[in-house]
């Protein structure tokens, strides 16, 4: 292997481990929020590039019809569980968010798509079509199971996942799409060729990961967050509703999976199930970071990106035997690192 | 009552030897004849996960690989090498169980929900290198696997290969009760909830893990080899993390921890699977909606979801049965040295945390036959040092002697194998075992049962023997009344005394007590004091903590005044009770 062919793997990895990073984020938010450990954010992902490319051809989009029947499910699931103490003002929070929210949006994206729209506002309506269903798949599979072990919400969140999956596969197809990147120049620095998608990629996930880090330093929300990561009842005992809390950390992880999916559709060919295994790799980034660690998480996903990009070039076929055996060695030196886990499975 | 139980012994033949016969007799459809061996298979691997998971506490996600192992093992014997599938087999559980060795040395030593991450994570690895090695076959995988023959006669039809798989899922049943409910099987309970009162006992919490871990591979292995035999072809497909999930699916759905919960939970799955396959198309149109639906389900039950299937019909678990006591107690015991010859010396031991001394150079001996009291005002350093002696703590200098010699590795386990037995001061029981299954668990050392002993059934005698050791325990501490109640519904003091009894059941030279007399009434403290004389008279070495001044003081040869790490003085009780500096830290000041 000479420089340039290591200069090149080297920024394959950095890029795809700065998608990863946005995956691994999500999940090491949910997770210190909710303790749920969310399998489903790559579903996030998926749908989203694959939304932008039906929106590109000019067609409806599933992630419509999606949108529509998680926001019925999450209303019936919400009044289902509220139902001895429903107010009028949740009864108008559900309606509105669940219901009136995802038509309009649906309108909007049946007036939008058959103008064939450009990367820019595909990619727009595809975060705008993604980001509500954070906080209903909380509703629908956690919220009324919130106070159960890890083991249990990781099982509902498996539930999540297939039911997604098959949703999938009939809303999108079996085919894989690619979408258009937002620019397609390329120039080259020394002797590697850069494209701007790239550079795009990288930038936006840069932004993204500073905006994390101030809105988790500064705002209240993101303070009100990060108390009830760290201790749940001392939370709720200073007045931050669990629950609310929980619906931000999803919504905040639907919308960070919306945007990497638009950045990766134009790199790779994404399909209605390459949700699970760009996930799970976040994941292993994110475990690299204990699950807690955000700057942690985001040298996790370097990592994990430029093993992924190595393994690639050495032994393509089982590149994905590699990372996920990764996986194994960093379990153990976390876990011997972190004695002190309190709960049991 | 012991013709009932005979009785119910026959129940679980007869129910297999019934199905078969129905299935031979050809009173089921072919149809649902193949449901029933999908069944079976599913119910081995089930019966594994409620082993290492409803038992063990270890959730996996990738069991699903092991089944491919096995599969992929007897396909690549059989067809490459021609090798006879009945040998393949041996070869599958074999093979699987060095893959799971070795997986499993690294696996179980995983944390919290570590643990389900890294089976996913190696689920998957399987999955793709199963599907990337062109040997095997690639993704389309292997076919042509001979059927299973019994003398020249091949097993092709689904009724005969339901005598195989029946008789499988028969044994692996008789082997999985046999395992959990021996010596083997109480050390892996009892580690659900924290291994503190394990480890002190002598069991080593990885090697327990590793075990069920293998066991639940073997019985995967196994079934992968039915799968192989009964399909005829292995591929990738079934044995990824989707199957992986559906198998622990089955197990938590039935009732992870119950034999039948396994047998239940598969059948309701592949029931479910195999009619919303049917049904699912003519409702919506063609679609993967048994997918979404499967999902759904699997979030609904768990909303919710309770103990599983099998305990709502067959309501919560009992304890094992065993024959009433004879009284007749044939256990190895241990010799008993001389009065005063020296048993525990601790040495200089000190202990720093940080910048924090909390004990600092304590020097004092416990001999046979003496009852050692260790006091001193709260945060005196007392529970530091019992935490020492006992090996949970290693000392930052000084040593700790048992019959004049260190210790060749001081953990809890050798200290129990050398004959010291302790309490804890924050009982540490199995709440949901037996008052007598948690002693039994102190008699762990005293029974050498292996796992084949346990699987076989050849372990009863032994075990009848330390039945009668813990029963003769809870004897002298005034439990056998409660003996079979589950520990969780014991008092304050019913408790203490059962951590006592646990130790006597070691057959212990040494015996540690934590604070054994808080919470116990006047007639219990008075009880334990008379069997605190008893040991004594036997030979037993006794150091307690105790915060109880008037039962220390009564029975203790010996005290030692600990305050601020600092052992600062030493005696019979009534020089202690005059000294001036105990006084002072006591009281504080001039007292």
């Amino acid at each position: 292997m000479d420089f340039t062919v290591f200069l090149f793997l080297l920024q394959d990895g950095i890029i795809n481990g700065a998608i990863y990073a946005l995956v691994a984020l999500a999940l090491v938010l949910v997770f210190a929020v909710t303790r749920v450990i969310l399998i489903p954010q790559g579903e996030f992902v998926a749908f989203a590039a694959l939304t932008v490319a039906a929106l590109e051809n000019g067609q409806l989009p599933g992630t419509v019809w999606l949108l529509l029947t998680l926001g019925v499910l999450a209303a019936a699931s919400e009044i289902a569980l509220y139902r001895r103490e429903l107010s009028w003002h949740r009864l108008g929070r559900i309606a509105a968010f669940d219901l009136a929210v995802p038509v309009c949006f649906a309108f909007l994206t049946w007036a939008v798509a058959p103008m064939k729209p450009g990367p820019f506002a595909a990619s727009a309506t595809a975060i705008l079509l993604i980001l509500p269903m954070g906080s209903m798949i909380y509703r629908i599979a956690f919220l009324p199971i919130a106070t159960s072990s890890v083991l249990v919400l990781l099982i509902a969140a498996f539930g999540v996942h297939f039911s997604l999956i098959g949703v999938g596969l009939l809303f999108f197809g079996p085919e894989g799409v690619g979408t258009e990147p937002f620019s397609a120049e390329t120039f080259s620095v020394g002797s590697i060729v850069v494209t701007a998608q790239s550079l795009i990629a990288l930038c936006v996930t840069l932004i993204l990961i500073l905006i994390f880090a101030v809105f988790f330093s500064y705002s209240l929300l993101g303070k009100a967050l990060r108390a009830s990561a760290s201790n749940r009842i001392g939370a709720r005992l200073s007045g931050i509703p669990v629950e609310l809390a929980g619906q931000a950390a999803f919504t905040i992880a639907a919308g960070l999976g919306a945007v990497s999916g638009v950045l990766i559709g134009p790199l790779m060919t994404i399909y209605y199930d390459s949700g699970f295994l760009i996930g799970l790799k976040g994941f292993v980034a994110a475990i690299l970071g204990g699950l807690t660690s955000y700057p942690l998480t985001v040298a996790g996903s370097l990592i994990v990106g430029f093993s992924e990009a190595m393994f690639s070039f050495w032994a393509s076929a089982f590149k994905e035997v590699l990372v996920f055996s990764l996986i194994i060695p960093i379990l153990l030196w976390r876990s011997l690192s972190t004695t002190s886990s309190g709960e049991h499975g | 009552m012991k013709q009932v139980l005979r009785w119910k012994r026959l129940i679980e033949p007869a129910v297999f030897l019934l199905v078969l016969g129905l299935a031979l007799g050809g009173a089921f459809s072919s149809f649902a004849v193949a449901l029933l061996n999908d069944i079976a298979i599913a119910s081995l691997v089930a019966l594994g996960l409620v082993v290492l998971t409803g038992v063990g506490g270890m959730t996996s996600f990738g069991q699903a690989a092991f089944v491919g192992l096995g599969a992929y093992t007897t396909a690549v014997l059989t067809t490459r090498f021609g090798v006879s599938p009945w040998w393949t087999m041996m070869a599958s559980i074999v093979l699987t169980a060095l893959c799971a060795l070795l997986i499993g040395a690294v696996t179980v030593r995983l944390s919290g929900h570590y643990l389900p991450l890294g089976t996913i994570a190696w689920g998957i690895s399987f999955f793709y290198l199963f599907g990337n090695i062109g040997w095997l076959g690639g993704h389309d995988g292997l076919s042509g696997i001979p059927p299973l023959s019994v003398g020249g006669h091949p097993l092709i039809g689904q009724q005969e290969y339901l005598v195989v798989t029946l008789t499988a899922l028969f044994l692996a049943i008789w082997m999985t009760r046999n395992l959990l409910r021996g010596r083997i099987g109480r050390a892996v309970r009892s580690l659900r909830d924290g291994s503190l009162a394990a480890e002190a006992f002598g069991i080593h919490p990885s090697t327990m893990k590793l075990i069920i871990f293998v066991y639940a591979a073997m019985l995967s292995a196994l079934a992968g080899w039915l799968y192989a035999h009964f399909q005829r072809s292995v591929s990738p497909g079934p044995f990824g993390i989707m199957a992986g999930t559906e198998y622990l699916l089955m197990a938590v759905l039935g009732g992870a921890g119950r034999i039948y919960g396994a047998v239940l939970g598969a059948a309701v799955v592949i029931l479910l699977r195999d009619q919303l396959q049917s049904w699912l198309p003519y409702v919506f149109g063609a679609g993967n909606y048994e997918t979404i639906v499967f999902g759904a389900a699997l979030v609904l039950l768990l909303r919710t979801a309770s103990d599983g299937l099998w305990t709502k019909i067959a309501g919560p678990e009992r304890p094992p049965q065993f024959d009433p006591p004879t009284g007749v107690i044939t256990a190895s015991r241990r010799e008993r040295p001389e009065r005063d010859a020296m048993l525990l010396e601790l040495r200089h031991l000190s202990k720093r945390f940080g910048g924090l001394v909390a004990v600092n150079d304590v020097s004092f001996s416990v001999p046979a036959g003496r009852i050692v009291g260790l006091i001193g005002p709260n945060g005196a350093g007392k529970s530091t040092t019992f935490n020492l002696v006992t090996g949970v703590l290693s000392p930052t200098s000084g040593d700790v002697r048992f019959r004049g010699a260190t210790f060749k590795k001081h953990s809890p386990q050798e200290m129990a194998r050398s004959g010291v037995g302790r309490s804890f001061q924050h009982a540490e029981i199995i709440p949901d075992m037996s008052v007598v299954e948690n002693v039994m668990l102190g008699a762990h050392l005293r029974g050498r049962a292996g796992v084949l002993q346990a699987i076989f059934g050849l372990d009863r005698k032994e075990e009848i023997v330390l039945y009668e050791t813990a029963w003769r325990a809870l004897q002298r501490t005034g439990l056998e009344e409660v003996a079979l109640n589950p520990a969780g519904t014991l008092s304050l003091g019913q408790l203490r005394l059962l951590e006592v009894a646990r130790a006597l059941a070691l057959d212990p030279l040494v015996v540690l007590l934590d604070e054994p007399a808080a919470g116990l009434r006047v007639g219990e403290k008075k009880a334990l004091a008379k069997l605190l004389r008893e040991l004594r008279q036997e030979g037993v070495a006794v150091l307690m903590v105790e915060h109880d001044m008037d039962f220390v003081m009564s029975l203790a040869d010996h005290l030692i005044v600990l305050d601020f790490g600092t052992q600062i003085a030493e005696g019979g009780a009534s020089e202690i009770r005059g000294n001036p500096r105990v006084l002072e830290a006591y009281l504080g000041g001039a007292a």
